[in-house]
């Protein structure tokens, strides 16, 4: 035995096999008394449950959605909520930390000093803290009848931001997205990919030119065709009455978390943008600067591509950091996903598969998320002696 | 500004720090003016036409021009001490001081040893758990559920802090261990609990823990919330330490195994104190992340210290009174963060000189 013991691949094999099996141990010990429980209070396990009827409703949703739907519905209402607040919120951020790292490495002395104090502000309180003191601010604001007005086509109240619109069916907008998707796919492939490397330039820049045009054509037809009848194509908002009517509302709830996660993002972002443009050489732009290309180009054409592209890693981290900050939805009554599964959990007692699903929906989008970024990553960071400050 | 330099290289300096080309000229006034406005504004609001004492509180109000600093001269108490037994709240705050004592002792390198730094938090986290408990020494005993607004808080980071840092370094070293399935097992998991929100999490220990648990193991509500905030943050913390061994020359472990170093030697004594080392810069970034997202509990339906500031407006007294109390409550997270950014930063700046 003891000689058994002092063989260093039998404890290799057995100190494996005793912490799989603790793991293995805590899962089925989990999984018995949870049936114990289940079974005391004549719960029914199992996913059966997503097919019922929800019975409530929800305050915000891309697509159809009433109290007859199932739970299945619900959930799916849910997840689009929080990728439509998370893509415009980190779009938003990136945006902001943009312009901060900019701002923070401009040389600029005035520049610099405001874009420190927004970083040292935003990024050292909690986003809690900054969701609900922006929740507050907003449903502060002036009734319907004194809001506040931007050129006479957006107004900000109480209830709510009003934005123009246009009198168009969801599903020619959400055509016309796909569209806009393809097309920078395609761009993204035509700019990056190997096979087009020894395109003439001019003929690479018509190609680009012709995608875009392409793109707009199409989106206009696409919105045109599925105008609502009968309406003038922009809608824009105007007070009838005690309240607005027309345009795109925007909700306080949802206003709130889009202004909290993009200026709580921005001020991170800024950061790792500054990195960037700090591990990017003095020789670089000096060397740009040389071949007699101006300040303007030389920013945009060399320091810019190479700080994103030295500090993409961190970046990609950040995205999905911040997408899972888009729970806090439920602090101020935003429907996110999670939001959706904790009302569900109320509503019909499903815990555990409740919970199973928000995690792995979590696990997924994250997941996909990191992998696509990483694929741009790996399309187009810098390889070999281009690191080279 | 080097105010040592002769006056004509000051104004040089301030030129070309300000006005180098005609747009920087434009930028410097063009944020200038927006700067001035904005700290104008604050100051009007802020300090011009405030009201500070509760006595004066008719003059604050719908309408009022300034800020009406009198929801704090009347809650501050509730702010800080929440639900805490009013004669009792010197207690709190005398906690409170000893975990910012104890914080601000760990920063002098006298303690940067393991054994010093945990005899001196131990030490520092039974005084304060003793001081808000009670129950012995003549204190009166106050419960769990009592406690609220910052001893709260810093209880929870406190917790979550002491519980994590532990599982974070068997988590790393788990992580890189020569055992394939302990290592990819591990690494799973880690993965998996890093790309949940910390919400998620919380939520999960909170409510669907007794659910899974056998009865005994159930425990309270609060000490299931810290647990699961602790694995969240021994699974972050893990990564930061592995990053730091990683960055360690590959000599450093082999030359410890050629003088015959055991396992144990190696990790303890030339491993971990240089990763550390190493780590430390991503390592209080994380401490100041983890004091950050204690505000999450609200959600949960602790009464924290934004769940106090909440409390604190949120009656038809002073229910106009939100900025300021989100102001005031934010001033508190600021001092605390700020500050273990700011040691931070030198720690950062002290290391990349010894590196020189």
């Amino acid at each position: 035995m003891i000689s058994l013991l002092r063989q260093k691949s039998f404890r290799d094999t057995a100190s494996q096999v005793g912490f799989i099996g603790v793991l293995i141990l805590l899962v089925v010990t989990f999984a018995l008394t949870a049936k114990t429980n289940l079974d005391a209070q004549g719960m029914t396990s199992g996913f059966g449950f997503l097919e019922r009827a929800t019975g409530w409703g929800v305050s915000f949703s891309l697509i159809p959605f009433d109290t007859n739907d199932t739970y299945a519905r619900v959930i799916l209402v849910g997840l689009l909520n929080s990728l439509f607040l998370g893509a415009i919120s980190l779009t938003l951020a990136t945006v902001i930390g943009i312009g901060i790292g900019i701002m923070r490495v401009s040389g600029n002395k005035m520049a610099e000093l405001i874009g420190t104090v927004y970083v040292e502000i935003f990024r050292n309180l909690p986003l809690l803290l900054q969701a609900f003191f922006w929740y507050a601010v907003l449903t502060t604001l002036p009734r319907p009848r004194d809001a506040l007005e931007f050129g006479g086509v957006a107004f900000l109240n109480g209830r709510g931001a009003y934005l123009p619109g246009l009198n168009v069916t969801g599903f020619s907008v959400f055509l016309a997205a796909i569209a806009l998707a393809v097309t920078v796919g395609l761009w993204l492939w035509l700019r990056s990919a190997r096979r087009f490397a020894r395109m003439a330039p001019h003929i690479k820049k018509a190609w680009s030119r012709g995608l875009w045009l392409g793109w707009a054509a199409l989106a206009v037809a696409l919105l045109w065709a599925g105008r609502i009848p009968e309406t003038p194509l922009l809608s824009i908002p105007t007070l009838k009455g005690l309240n607005f009517r027309g345009g795109i509302r925007v909700s306080p709830e949802l206003l709130t978390c889009i202004i909290a996660i993009s200026v709580y993002g921005g001020a991170y972002i800024g950061e790792i943008v500054r990195a960037g443009f700090n591990a990017v050489g003095k020789g670089q732009s000096e060397a740009g600067h040389a071949l007699g290309l101006s300040t303007w180009q030389t920013f945009t054409r060399i320091r810019l591509p190479l700080a994103i592209r030295a500090v993409m890693p961190m970046l990609i981290n950040q995205y999905v950091w911040l997408f899972k900050s888009t729970t806090i939805g439920i602090a101020v009554g935003f429907v996110d996903f999670f939001m959706v599964i904790s009302t569900s959990i109320n509503q019909s007692g499903q815990t555990l598969e409740l919970i199973a699903i928000l995690m792995g929906g979590f696990l997924v989008i994250n997941y996909s998320m990191a992998w696509v970024l990483n694929r741009v990553n790996d399309a187009i960071k810098l390889k070999g002696t281009q690191l080279r400050t | 500004m080097d105010a040592t330099l002769p006056r004509q290289t000051r104004l040089r300096a301030l030129r070309t720090d300000y006005f180098s080309t005609r747009l920087d000229t434009l930028v410097t006034l063009g944020f200038g003016l927006l700067a001035a406005w904005v700290l104008w504004s604050l100051f009007d609001w802020g300090v011009l036409h405030a009201v500070w004492s509760a006595e004066n509180r008719e003059a604050c109000g719908h309408g009022a021009e300034g800020a009406c600093w009198a929801v704090i001269d009347a809650r501050w108490r509730l702010i800080f001490f929440g639900l805490y037994p009013f004669e009792e709240q010197w207690r709190s705050a005398l906690a409170c001081a000893v975990i910012v004592l104890t914080g601000g002792a760990s920063c002098a390198p006298w303690f940067w040893t393991a054994r010093r730094l945990a005899a001196l938090w131990v030490a520092g986290f039974v005084t304060f758990y003793v001081l808000m408990r009670g129950g012995i020494f003549g204190l009166t005993e106050v419960s769990e559920q009592n406690w609220g607004g910052l001893s709260l808080t810093i209880f929870i980071f406190a917790s979550v802090t002491l519980l994590g840092m532990p599982l974070a370094i068997v988590f790393a070293l788990l992580r890189r261990s020569q055992l394939p399935w302990i290592a990819r097992t591990m690494g799973v998991i880690i993965d998996a609990i890093r790309s949940l929100p910390l919400l998620s999490i919380m939520f999960t220990f909170a409510i669907v823990l007794p659910f899974v648990l056998p009865g005994w193991m159930i425990g309270d509500k609060l000490h299931r919330v810290i647990a699961g905030y602790a694995l969240f943050f021994a699974c972050y913390q893990a990564e930061i330490i592995r990053g730091g061994i990683q960055s360690l020359p590959g000599g450093q472990e082999e030359a410890a195994q050629a003088l015959g170093l055991g396992y144990w030697h190696r990790i303890g004594h030339i491993i971990l104190p240089q990763a550390f080392r190493n780590a430390l810069p991503a390592t209080i970034n994380q401490l100041v992340i983890t004091f950050k997202e204690t505000s999450l509990v609200v959600i949960i339906g602790f009464f924290e210290i934004l769940a106090s500031g909440n409390a604190a407006y949120g009656n038809s007294e002073w229910n106009f009174a939100h900025v300021e109390v989100y102001a005031f409550v934010g001033l508190i997270y600021f001092v605390f963060v700020f500050a273990l950014s700011r040691y931070g930063a030198y720690l950062e700046r002290r290391m990349a000189v010894a590196e020189r």
